[in-house]
C-alpha cells in the first residue's frame, strides 16, 4: 500500500476499504473496491451516473450494509452498522439535500448534534465555538439566522460546520457544488484547502472535472461499480479522467446513418429561452432554446441532477416557465395546462413509474385509463368504456410486441412491468411528442430492448421523442440529435457521428477543454 | 361602565381562563412533538372529576391537584400508545380518548355532582389588602392563578433553552434528522405527552378545585377543543399563549360588559371570535414557514401517518 | 353498452380468501365489543346476560324497537358518507358537524319562509338549501387546501365550533318559538318529512341509502370516481396525468360538505321537526369514527351505524329500565375504537 513518490508512505490511512462489495436487485452497485484515505488529503470519487460513489459513501457511514468487504480504521478492521456507529469514529457526512431543520436558526442545527451539548442551553457558548470554528476555516454564517432564510451556499457551510463542530475528522461531501455559484464554489475550495492543513481527511464525490483538478490531492474514478483508476494529482489530466470515467469500448460504437430529418417541417416543439425557478437543490434552467422535429429523437445527455428533470417537467407542463415561451405545433402553450398538453397529444414516461405514474392501489387496467380519462367517458361520465380501453390497449401491445397483465394491481408489478405499462398506456392512440425520462432505467435487459423499439417506432410514424437517459450507449444509438445538460444549461448539440464519447463526457463534466472530435 | 364592572370582567376573565392557560401549554408541548390530542376534552374531563373527588374524601386540596395532574399525564399516555406504538391515526385516537374521558369521568364524579368543597385557598393580590372588600375578593386569587405566567415561563425555557426541550423540537420538525442525531423520538413523544398531560390536569384541577369547586359533567365545556384552537392562535409559543388565553376567555366576559353598557351583541356570535381570529391567523401566516406547524404535525392533516 | 368495470372488485368478492378478510374482521369486532361491554356491565353490578335480553328484546326483538335502530342510524350514515366521499381523493373531512348544522339552519329558513307551498315543492327544496349550506360551509377549507394555504383539518375543526354558535344566534335573534327561546316553532306538516308504518323512520332513511348507493357507483362506474380515486392514491401521478387537482378538491369537498348539510336537514325536518339549539351531540364526529371504523366502504358503513346504533340505543334503554349510566356507553364505544385503532394482528388489512 505504500505510494513511493508521496510522504503519506509512511502513515497508515485513516480510513480503508476493502473488497467492498454491494448489489442491488438486478444491479451490482460496488464491485471489490479498495480504497484508502488519508488524513490532511482532499480524495475525488469521480464517476459518472450509476458508478456506485454514492453508494460507496453511503456504505463507510452505515446507510446501507456491505455483501462484502471490510472497513479498517487505522489499520483496525470496524463495523459501521447504523450513522451512529460512523459518528463515533468521527465520520461525518454532507447530502446533497441537506439535512437542517428549517425552522431552526443555525446555531440549534448545530447544537442538536453536539455529542457534549449541556442539559440546560448556553447559546453563548454555543455561539463562541461557532464562531470561533467558522472563523478559522472562513465558514461565516450567522448562527442566528433561521436555515430557511439562509441561502444554500450557506446553509451547506452550517452543514460543515454541523460535522466539525461534532468532531468529525473525516468529512464526506456528496456533490456538494451542484447548488452552488461560482464564486461560492471558490469559497468552498478555500475551505477543503484550510481543513486539509489542519489534518482533516475530507472525500469529495463529484462528477465535474474542474473541482478534481482544482482542489483534489488524489483522484479514484469509479466506473460501473469498479475502480477504474487511482492516481495523484500531478498524474491527473482531463483526458485520462475522462478515458477513465467512460468506457473505452464505446468509442467504437456503431451508429446506423439515418435519413435526415426535414427541417421544412414545422418543429413539433419549439422551447425559447425558457427559464425555470428551481427552490432549494433542484437545478434552474437557464436560457433553453430547443426544437424538435417530427421524426426525429433527441437525446438528452448528462449526469443527473443537472436540470433533466427541470426540462422534462416544463414541456408537460408540470413546471412552470419563468421566462421564455413554449410552442406546441406553433401555438404558444406557454404554462397551459398538463391536461392541454396531454389532450395535444404529448406523452409521458418518467423515470419513477411507481410513485410518479400510477396509482399503486389500482389495477392496471383502470391505471391504462388515467390518462384520457375524457375519451373513454361514456354519458356524461357516468360511465367508463372499459372495453375501449382494453381494445386500445390491445391494439397498442400488438404493435409494441409486448403486454402486461391487465388485472393485477400496479403496486404487485416489477419495475420492468410497471414501466411497460406506462409506455404501453403513453403509445396509445399515437402521440405526436413523447418525453421520455430515463426510459430503461432499473429495467432488465428485455424490457429495456422492447422499451427503446417502441421509441423508435414512434419515430418511424412521425412524433418527436425527447429521450433522456445516463446511458451513454442508448443516445448514441438512439438519437438523431443530441444535446447535453450541464448545470441547467444546454452546453453542446450536435449529431451522434459527428462527436465522440470523450466529447460528450468533456461536456457533461464542465470540462473546459475541447477534445477534438473524431471527424 | 363603571370600573367596577370592567374589573369584574377582568377578574372574571383571569378565573376562567387559567385552566384554558395551562390545557394550551400542555398541548403547544405534545404538538411541538408532533402530535395533536383531539381529546383533551376528555382528558380534562377525567383529571378534573378525580381531583375534586380526591379533594372532597381527603380535604386537602393539594393532593387532589397532585391526583389531577398525575391523571391527566396518564390518559396521555393512552393517546401515546395508539399513535406511537400501533401508528394509529391521530384525529381518530383523539376523538377515542375524548369519548373515553366523557364515560369515566361521569362514572368518578357521579356520587359528587353537586357537591362543594372549599378548595384552594385565595390570597389577595399583594397592595390591595386596603382597598374594600368588594375590590379584594374580586382579586384574591388561588396559588394556581399566580403560578400560571410562571408556568408558562418556565414552559418557554424547556422548549427553547434545555437540550430536552431541542430535541423535542426537532423531533417535532423531523424525526429523522432527530434520530440521526441520536436521540430516541418514539421516547420523546412520550415524554412530552405526559408533561402534557401534566399541564392539562393542572388546567382541569384548576377548574374544579379552585374556581368553581364543584363537579358537574362536561363541566370544562369545550376547553379542550377551544385549546387546540388556541394552540394555534399563539403559533406554538408559550408567551403568546397567555394573550391568547385572555382573549379567548374574555370574549365571553367582554359580552356581559357590552350588555351592561346597554350594547346588544349576542354572547354566541362573540363566542366564535377565537375561531374566527384563529382562522384569519392561519390564513395571513399560512405561506410563512415560522410561524406554521411544527412539520411533521403537518404530515397528521395529510393522512400519511 | 356493457359497462364491465374493473374485474378486480368482482374478484373480490368472489375469491374466497380475501372475503374471509372482510367480514371476518367485522364480526370478530363486534364479538369483542359484547364481551367487553358484559365486562363492564358485570362491574357495574348489572346481570349482564339480562342486561342484553334486555336490549335485544327491545331492539331487535319487537318491530318497533328495531324501528328505532334505524332512527338512530340514519343521520350516521349520512355524515358518514360526508366524510367517506372526500376520504377518497385524500381530504380529511373532520367538519361534518358544523356543515350539518348550516344545512340545517338553510333548511330551516326554507321551512320557515315558504310555509304554504305543499310539500312536494317544500321538501325538496330544503333539501337542496341543506346541501347548499353545507357546501357552502365547506367550500373554505376546501378552497384553502387546493391553494395549498391551511390545510382542511384544522379549518374545518375550527369552523365545527363557530357554526353552532351562528345556529343559536340565529335562533335566539330571529327563529325562536314564542314559548322557547332554545327552539324554533314547530315546522308546518309540509316541512316534515313523512315517517312510515307509524315509526319514527322517516325519509331520511331512504335518503340515506340513496346517497350510499349513489357513491358506491359513483366511485366503481364512473370517470370522476376513477379520477378522485387517483387523486387519493397518488396526486402526483394524478397530475402528470392531466388530473386537474385544484378543482376537484374544491368540489369534492363541497359535496362532502353538501352531503352533511343533507344530514342536517334531515335530522331537524324528519326527526326533531324543529330547529334545536345544539342539536347534534357529536354526530359530525359520530360520522367521522364510523367512517374510519368502515374504510370508507358503504357495506361498512351501513354495518358501523347499525352496531353503533345498537350500543347507542341499547344504552339508553339500560339507563332507563337499569339505572345504567349513560357514561358506560360513552366508554364502550371508547374501547370499540381503541381495539380498532390498536390493531391487532388479526385485524391486518392493507390500506386502500
Amino acid at each position: 500500500m505504500s505510494k513511493s513518490n508521496d510522504s503519506q508512505s509512511a502513515q497508515e490511512p485513516l480510513i480503508a476499504l476493502r473488497g467492498i462489495t454491494k448489489s442491488f436487485p438486478g444491479v451490482l452497485a460496488n464491485d471489490h473496491v479498495d480504497l484508502d484515505i488519508y488524513g490532511g488529503e482532499v480524495h475525488a470519487l469521480l464517476g459518472e451516473n450509476g458508478a456506485g460513489k454514492s453508494v460507496l459513501m453511503k456504505i463507510l457511514y452505515g446507510f446501507y450494509h456491505a455483501d462484502a468487504g471490510r472497513i479498517l480504521l487505522n489499520g483496525e478492521s470496524i463495523t459501521i452498522q447504523s450513522p451512529h456507529d460512523a459518528r463515533n469514529v468521527r465520520i461525518g457526512m454532507v447530502f446533497q439535500d441537506l439535512n437542517l431543520i428549517p425552522v431552526f436558526s443555525v446555531a440549534e442545527n448545530i447544537a442538536l448534534f453536539l455529542p457534549d451539548l449541556k442539559a440546560v442551553l448556553n447559546p453563548k457558548e454555543i455561539d463562541r465555538r461557532i464562531i470561533e470554528i467558522s472563523e478559522r476555516y472562513n465558514l461565516k454564517v450567522d448562527p442566528h439566522a433561521l436555515v430557511s432564510q439562509i441561502s444554500i451556499g450557506e446553509q451547506q457551510k452550517a452543514e460543515i460546520l454541523k460535522l466539525l463542530l461534532s468532531d468529525a475528522r473525516l468529512l464526506i461531501l456528496d456533490e456538494p457544488t451542484r447548488v452552488l455559484a461560482p464564486h461560492e464554489v471558490e469559497a468552498l475550495f478555500g475551505v477543503l484547502d484550510n481543513l486539509r492543513k489542519d489534518g482533516y481527511a475530507i472525500i469529495l464525490i463529484t462528477h465535474k472535472m474542474k473541482e478534481v483538478l482544482e482542489c483534489a490531492d488524489r483522484i479514484t474514478v469509479l466506473r460501473r461499480g469498479r475502480v477504474a483508476g487511482t492516481m495523484p494529482r500531478a498524474e491527473a489530466s482531463e483526458d485520462k479522467l475522462v478515458a477513465l470515467m467512460f468506457e473505452k469500448e464505446l468509442a467504437g460504437l456503431k451508429i446506423n446513418p439515418r435519413g435526415g430529418v426535414d427541417k421544412a417541417l414545422e418543429p413539433l416543439l419549439e422551447l425559447r429561452d425558457v427559464e425555470t425557478y428551481s427552490e432549494g437543490t433542484g437545478t434552474s434552467l437557464k436560457g433553453i432554446n430547443l426544437k424538435i422535429y417530427p421524426g426525429e429523437i433527441v437525446g438528452v445527455a448528462g449526469v443527473s441532477g443537472n436540470g433533466q428533470k427541470e426540462l422534462c417537467d416544463v414541456v408537460l407542463g408540470m413546471e412552470l416557465c419563468a421566462k421564455g415561451r413554449k410552442f406546441l405545433y406553433g401555438n404558444d402553450l406557454t404554462n397551459h395546462s398538463i391536461q392541454t398538453m396531454r389532450k395535444n397529444g404529448v406523452a409521458f414516461t418518467p423515470e419513477n413509474p411507481l410513485s410518479m405514474a400510477s396509482v399503486p392501489f389500482m389495477t392496471v387496467l383502470e391505471n391504462m385509463a388515467l390518462t384520457n380519462t375524457w375519451r373513454y367517458s361514456r354519458r356524461g361520465g357516468f360511465s367508463m368504456d372499459w372495453q375501449a380501453v382494453r381494445a386500445d390497449v390491445e391494439e397498442t401491445e400488438k404493435r409494441l410486441g409486448f403486454a402486461v397483465n391487465l388485472y393485477s394491481l400496479a403496486r404487485s408489478l416489477s419495475g420492468g412491468n410497471l414501466q411497460r405499462m406506462v409506455i404501453i398506456r403513453e403509445m396509445t392512440h399515437t402521440p405526436r411528442l413523447i418525453i421520455a425520462s430515463y426510459l430503461t432505467r432499473g429495467l432488465d435487459v428485455q424490457s429495456a430492448i422492447a422499451a427503446r423499439q417502441a421509441l423508435v417506432q414512434a419515430r418511424e410514424s412521425g412524433a418527436g421523442v425527447l429521450l433522456v437517459s445516463e446511458d451513454l450507449d442508448e443516445l448514441f444509438t438512439l438519437s438523431d440529435r443530441l444535446i447535453v445538460l450541464y448545470g441547467g444549461k444546454i452546453v453542446g448539440e450536435f449529431k451522434p457521428e459527428e462527436t465522440d464519447i470523450y466529447e460528450c463526457g468533456h461536456l457533461m463534466t464542465g470540462s473546459e477543454v475541447q477534445h477534438v472530435a473524431k471527424s | 361602565m363603571s370600573l367596577l364592572a370592567i374589573l369584574g370582567v377582568l377578574s372574571s376573565a383571569i378565573f376562567s381562563g387559567i385552566s384554558l392557560l395551562y390545557t394550551t401549554l400542555g398541548e403547544i408541548i405534545d404538538e411541538r412533538a408532533g402530535i395533536i390530542n383531539l381529546g383533551l376534552e376528555g382528558v380534562l374531563l377525567v383529571s378534573a372529576s378525580s381531583g375534586f373527588a380526591v379533594t372532597f374524601v381527603s380535604g386537602n386540596p393539594y393532593l387532589g391537584v397532585s391526583v389531577a395532574m398525575l391523571v391527566g399525564g396518564l390518559m396521555n399516555m393512552i393517546l401515546g400508545y395508539l399513535v406511537i406504538n400501533r401508528q394509529a391515526n391521530q384525529l381518530a385516537s383523539g376523538l377515542t380518548l375524548m369519548f373515553f374521558g366523557f364515560g369515566l369521568s361521569a362514572l368518578i364524579g357521579k356520587p359528587y355532582v353537586g357537591a362543594k368543597i372549599d378548595g384552594l385557598p385565595r390570597i389577595p393580590l399583594p397592595g390591595i389588602s386596603d382597598l374594600p372588600t368588594l375590590y379584594t375578593s374580586l382579586f384574591s386569587f388561588d396559588i394556581l392563578i399566580y403560578l400560571a405566567i410562571p408556568v408558562a415561563i418556565l414552559v418557554w425555557w424547556l422548549l427553547f433553552r434545555t437540550r430536552w426541550g431541542l430535541g423535542l423540537r426537532a423531533v417535532g420538525e423531523n424525526a429523522e434528522t432527530a434520530f440521526a442525531s441520536g436521540r430516541n423520538p418514539r421516547l420523546i413523544r412520550y415524554q412530552a405527552l405526559f408533561t402534557g398531560g401534566l399541564l392539562a390536569g393542572l388546567g382541569a384541577a384548576h377548574l374544579s378545585i379552585a374556581y368553581t369547586m364543584t363537579w358537574a359533567e362536561y363541566m370544562t365545556a369545550g376547553r379542550g377543543f377551544i385549546a387546540v384552537a388556541l394552540v394555534i392562535f399563539s403559533r406554538w409559543h408559550p408567551m403568546q399563549a397567555i394573550a391568547g388565553a385572555l382573549i379567548f376567555s374574555g370574549a365571553v366576559a367582554f359580552q356581559l360588559l357590552l350588555q351592561s353598557s346597554g350594547v346588544e351583541i349576542s354572547p354566541l356570535l362573540l363566542d366564535t371570535i377565537p375561531y374566527v381570529l384563529t382562522l384569519l391567523v392561519l390564513i395571513a401566516w399560512g405561506g410563512n414557514r415560522k410561524q406554521s406547524a411544527p412539520a411533521s404535525l403537518g404530515r397528521v392533516f395529510y393522512g400519511s401517518e | 353498452m356493457s359497462q364491465r368495470a374493473d374485474t378486480y372488485t368482482r374478484s373480490l368478492f368472489s375469491s374466497p380468501k380475501i372475503l374471509n378478510n372482510v367480514v371476518v374482521r367485522y364480526l370478530l369486532m363486534i364479538l369483542l365489543v359484547f364481551v367487553f361491554f358484559g365486562l363492564i356491565l358485570l362491574i357495574s353490578g348489572k346481570d349482564p346476560i339480562q342486561s342484553y335480553k334486555d336490549i335485544f328484546t327491545s331492539t331487535l326483538g319487537s318491530a318497533y324497537g328495531f324501528s328505532e335502530i334505524i332512527v338512530a342510524m340514519i343521520p350516521m350514515l349520512i355524515t358518514a358518507l360526508a366524510v367517506a366521499f372526500p376520504w377518497r381523493a385524500g381530504l380529511i373531512n373532520i367538519g361534518g358537524e358544523g356543515q350539518l348544522y348550516i344545512g340545517a339552519a338553510f333548511a330551516t329558513w326554507g321551512a320557515l319562509t315558504f310555509q304554504d307551498l305543499p310539500a312536494w315543492i317544500l321538501l325538496p327544496l330544503m333539501m337542496l338549501l341543506g346541501m347548499l349550506g353545507g357546501a357552502l360551509w365547506a367550500f373554505i377549507p376546501g378552497y384553502l387546501k387546493a391553494i395549498g394555504l391551511v390545510n382542511e383539518t384544522i379549518t374545518t375543526l375550527l369552523l365545527n365550533s363557530v357554526a353552532p354558535k351562528i345556529v343559536g344566534f340565529l335562533i335566539f335573534g330571529f327563529w325562536h318559538s314564542a314559548m322557547d327561546t332554545v327552539k324554533t316553532a314547530n315546522f308546518v306538516p309540509a316541512a316534515l318529512l313523512p315517517t312510515f308504518f307509524g315509526t319514527r323512520i322517516h325519509l331520511g332513511f331512504i335518503i340515506a341509502l340513496v346517497l350510499l348507493a349513489l357513491f358506491w357507483f359513483v366511485m366503481k362506474y364512473t370517470r370522476w370516481g376513477l379520477e378522485m380515486r387517483a387523486i387519493g392514491g397518488n396526486p402526483q401521478a394524478a397530475r402528470r396525468n392531466g388530473i386537474p387537482l385544484k378543482g376537484y378538491l374544491i368540489v369534492v369537498m363541497c359535496i362532502g360538505g353538501a352531503i352533511a348539510g343533507l344530514a342536517g336537514m334531515s335530522q331537524v325536518s324528519g326527526f326533531y321537526g324543529v330547529l334545536l339549539l345544539n342539536f347534534s351531540m357529536g354526530l359530525g364526529f359520530m360520522g367521522f369514527l364510523i367512517s374510519w371504523l368502515a374504510g370508507g366502504q358503504p357495506i361498512g358503513i351501513l354495518l358501523m351505524s347499525f352496531v353503533v346504533a345498537i350500543i347507542t340505543t341499547g344504552g339508553n334503554l339500560l339507563q332507563l329500565t337499569r339505572d345504567l349510566p349513560y357514561a358506560v356507553i360513552n366508554i364502550l364505544l371508547a374501547f370499540t375504537l381503541f381495539i380498532v385503532l390498536a390493531r391487532p394482528k388479526f385485524f391486518e388489512r392493507k390500506k386502500t
